[in-house]
């Protein structure tokens, strides 16, 4: 019994390494926006299934934040700033598809290398599960550096904050959890806002007060 | 309960996050600068008085707040930077205000913002739970990233948005290291809260996993580094201080860099228990002087008052970081004296460089000249505070400096000669610019200052003391903390 919970909880973390894989190769942004929320999603389910075989009720608040902040509202909201930038086709990268999916599976390897060996006194679950976030992480800060595009390297980055959420709600019995995933889910709507600002420089070329009043609609 | 009830309302402790709270939320709805920039006044003293209180009266650690010797350390030291910069801040942005360079409506936002920045650092530094401080030093960099942007810019906006990322990314990194740490005492303290609690963790740190330590301490210091502002890490810096209003650059280089760096000790007093994890030292020496180093080679080509000064702040966290390194009774006592010295002068430099770049209307290096003519009091104020920040005798920096180079030279020679050479190309940088601000023709527009020379005069008062004379309280107090710092 305690194998196969321990089956399904490392299918879902491995799965979400894969996602952040799929995230690498995404050439076009919706491709992306789509990716991540199947990543959120996959967090969301993994993060559900540590709630149940841990019996910790509090854990299902952040599994039901991953699952409609990220896997609904911010695809959705970033979808909208994409259409509206006129940004939906070009995703610019640093390094080329091909090597940094390379870069990847090398940073994956070192992970497993560090993570099994430091946590091996650590009971199973977690130190698996170690291994997987620890992975996630680094992929998520590849995908920040190898991309120029804001929105990518915010999607880099909530990809990697999820890597995290996997590993606080990983470590049994870790207090804050519930609160630390909602600190990070105000950061990430920071984010999400900021680029909205950041982003109308751009546009009108300026960061004229009344324009981004005008903007959001609410005129002194 | 009622007992209990009493107790909670009375503590202290709970008085300095009150206080900022509930004062952020009165100035959120306060529409007036005069009262508002008052109530922040007012406010910032309070929590000072508070703090300073805490020095003959400390209560018992609880679960999540905490004060001993150290953290003691930085809390006055945050209350009483947080109260003259206050103080400051109000003849600052009164003067922003007048220029329309802010809103009556972004003022009730900057000193709600204020406050909630004294809530966030007063928590992290009395955190006694990891996850805490990690939730309250989160908040900080928040709330710093929306105060940088608050001129809405270009490259204000463009500054925050590289803060942000950046501070993210270490925010993301000491996450990690956090639920390490927490991984690694899960065995020996078992599930549940006590396993992040500072106290339980310090007592017991010695049986813990030091694999896991290890590994932890990399990413917290990865983490927290970037935020104190370590070399690789630093890009965020000058442009956060250049682009923000000038009193958020006093307080992030005086207070919150600080902040970062507690969190950072604390880590490091968990590895140095633990007989069987990696020595902190070799990874904090090599971080702290690569910042010394090349902060103080990027001081030559700045065009820019205020990231010059920034620059600066990179320079001292590294000799900062580089004595905690070191380690040792002398070395720590060093380091915890040039912090206190370096956020004491760099926030009377901020003040100075506040009211320099309004009455001369810019910030740039070339359009100033000759301000010990035209405006005397802020001209000489800046010349002092420089020649402070560069070390020379009699001041303050000079004496910890002088420990830090002396307390290494007996251990490592060689480390010893890197920092001198640092810190003359760093002197040498400062003088050859202040040279062509201070002195020579008037250049540049030049108006009439209305500045509030006092807080200046006060921190620069204090480090000219410090530099002469340390009443023995203090260095008691100082001495007990390096020892507890192993």
């Amino acid at each position: 019994m305690d194998k196969y919970y321990l089956d399904i909880a490392h299918m879902l973390a491995g799965g979400m390494v894969l996602v952040s894989f799929m995230l690498l190769y995404q050439d076009r942004m919706f491709g992306l926006l789509n990716t991540f929320a199947v990543h959120a999603m996959v967090l969301s389910a993994s993060v559900a299934w540590q709630a149940y075989i841990q019996h910790a009720p509090h854990l299902y608040i952040p599994a039901a934040i991953a699952l409609v902040l990220k896997g609904i509202i911010i695809p959705v909201a970033l979808r909208r700033v994409v259409i509206r930038l006129g940004i939906h086709r070009e995703i610019e990268t640093v390094v080329g598809i091909g090597p940094t999916m390379l870069l990847g599976v090398g940073l994956v390897a070192l992970s497993m290398v560090v993570m099994l060996k430091a946590a091996a006194t650590a009971d199973p679950l977690a130190r698996e599960d170690l291994a997987f976030s620890l992975s996630i992480l680094l992929l998520g800060l590849l995908m920040m550096v190898t991309r120029r595009n804001a929105v990518s390297q915010i999607v880099g980055f909530m990809s990697l904050e999820n890597g995290l959420i996997l590993t606080a709600t990983a470590a049994k019995g870790m207090p804050l959890v519930v609160e630390i995933s909602v600190a990070f889910s105000v950061l990430v709507a920071f984010i999400v806002i900021g680029v909205f600002l950041f982003r109308i420089r751009e546009r009108f070329d300026s960061v004229d007060l009344k324009a981004l009043d005008e903007f959001r609609g609410e005129r002194r | 309960m009622n007992g209990f009830f009493a107790q909670f309302a009375f503590s202290p402790l709970t008085a300095l996050l009150v206080i900022p709270a509930a004062t952020a939320g009165l100035l959120a709805l306060l529409p007036g600068y005069w009262v508002a920039a008052r109530l922040n006044v007012l406010a910032a003293f309070a929590t000072l008085v508070v703090a300073v209180s805490l020095l003959v009266d400390r209560p018992p650690a609880g679960g999540y707040l905490f004060v001993d010797d150290l953290n003691n350390v930085f809390i006055v030291l945050n209350t009483f930077v947080g109260f003259t910069t206050s103080v400051f801040s109000a003849t600052y942005i009164g003067h922003e205000l007048e220029i329309g360079r802010l809103t009556p409506r972004q003022l009730r936002f900057y000193h709600a913002m204020y406050q909630i920045l004294m809530f966030a650092m007063n928590l992290g530094l009395m955190a006694n739970n990891i996850g805490l401080m990690w939730v309250a030093i989160e908040m900080a960099t928040l709330t710093t990233v929306l105060m940088v942007g608050i001129y809405r810019t270009h490259e204000a906006l463009e500054a925050a948005w590289k803060y942000f990322i950046l501070g993210s990314v270490g925010i993301a990194f000491a996450l990690f290291g956090t639920i390490l740490v927490y991984m690694a005492a899960r065995p020996v303290i078992g599930e549940g809260a006590d396993a992040m609690v500072w106290t339980t963790l310090f007592d017991k740190a010695s049986s813990f996993s030091p694999e896991l330590l290890n590994v932890a301490f990399v990413f917290l210091l990865l983490g927290y580094g970037t935020k104190v502002g370590l070399a690789p890490l630093h890009a965020w810096l000058p442009d956060a201080h250049a682009e923000g209003p000038t009193p958020i650059s006093a307080v992030l280089s005086g207070l919150l860099l600080n902040v970062a760096l507690y969190a950072l000790l604390r880590f490091k007093m968990l590895l140095t228990v633990n007989p069987a994890a990696l020595a902190p030292a070799p990874l904090m020496i090599t971080m702290g002087l690569v910042s010394l180093i090349f902060a103080s080679f990027m001081l030559y080509r700045r065009r820019d008052i205020k990231r010059m000064f920034a620059y600066s702040s990179i320079e001292h966290m590294g000799i900062i970081v580089f004595a905690f390194g070191m380690g040792g009774p002398l070395a720590n006592f060093a380091g915890l004296l040039h912090m206190t010295m370096h956020s004491l002068t760099k926030s009377a430099i901020f003040f100075a460089v506040g009211h320099i770049a309004q009455v001369k209307g810019t910030q740039k290096i070339a359009d100033m000249g000759g301000l010990t003519v035209t405006n005397p009091v802020l001209g000489w104020g800046l010349v002092l505070g420089v020649v402070a920040i560069a070390g020379l005798p009699p001041l303050g920096i000079f004496m910890s400096e002088f420990l830090v180079v002396s307390s290494t030279f007996a251990r490592q020679p060689l480390l010893a000669i890197l920092l001198v050479f640092g810190l003359l190309v760093g002197f040498g940088a400062l003088f050859l610019r202040l040279n062509s601000i201070a002195f020579g023709e008037p250049r540049g527009a030049s108006a009439k200052a209305t500045a509030s020379y006092v807080p200046m005069f006060i921190h620069l008062a204090l480090v000219f003391v410090a530099g002469i004379y340390l009443p023995p309280p203090l260095v008691a107090w100082f001495q007990n903390v390096a020892k507890l710092l192993g």
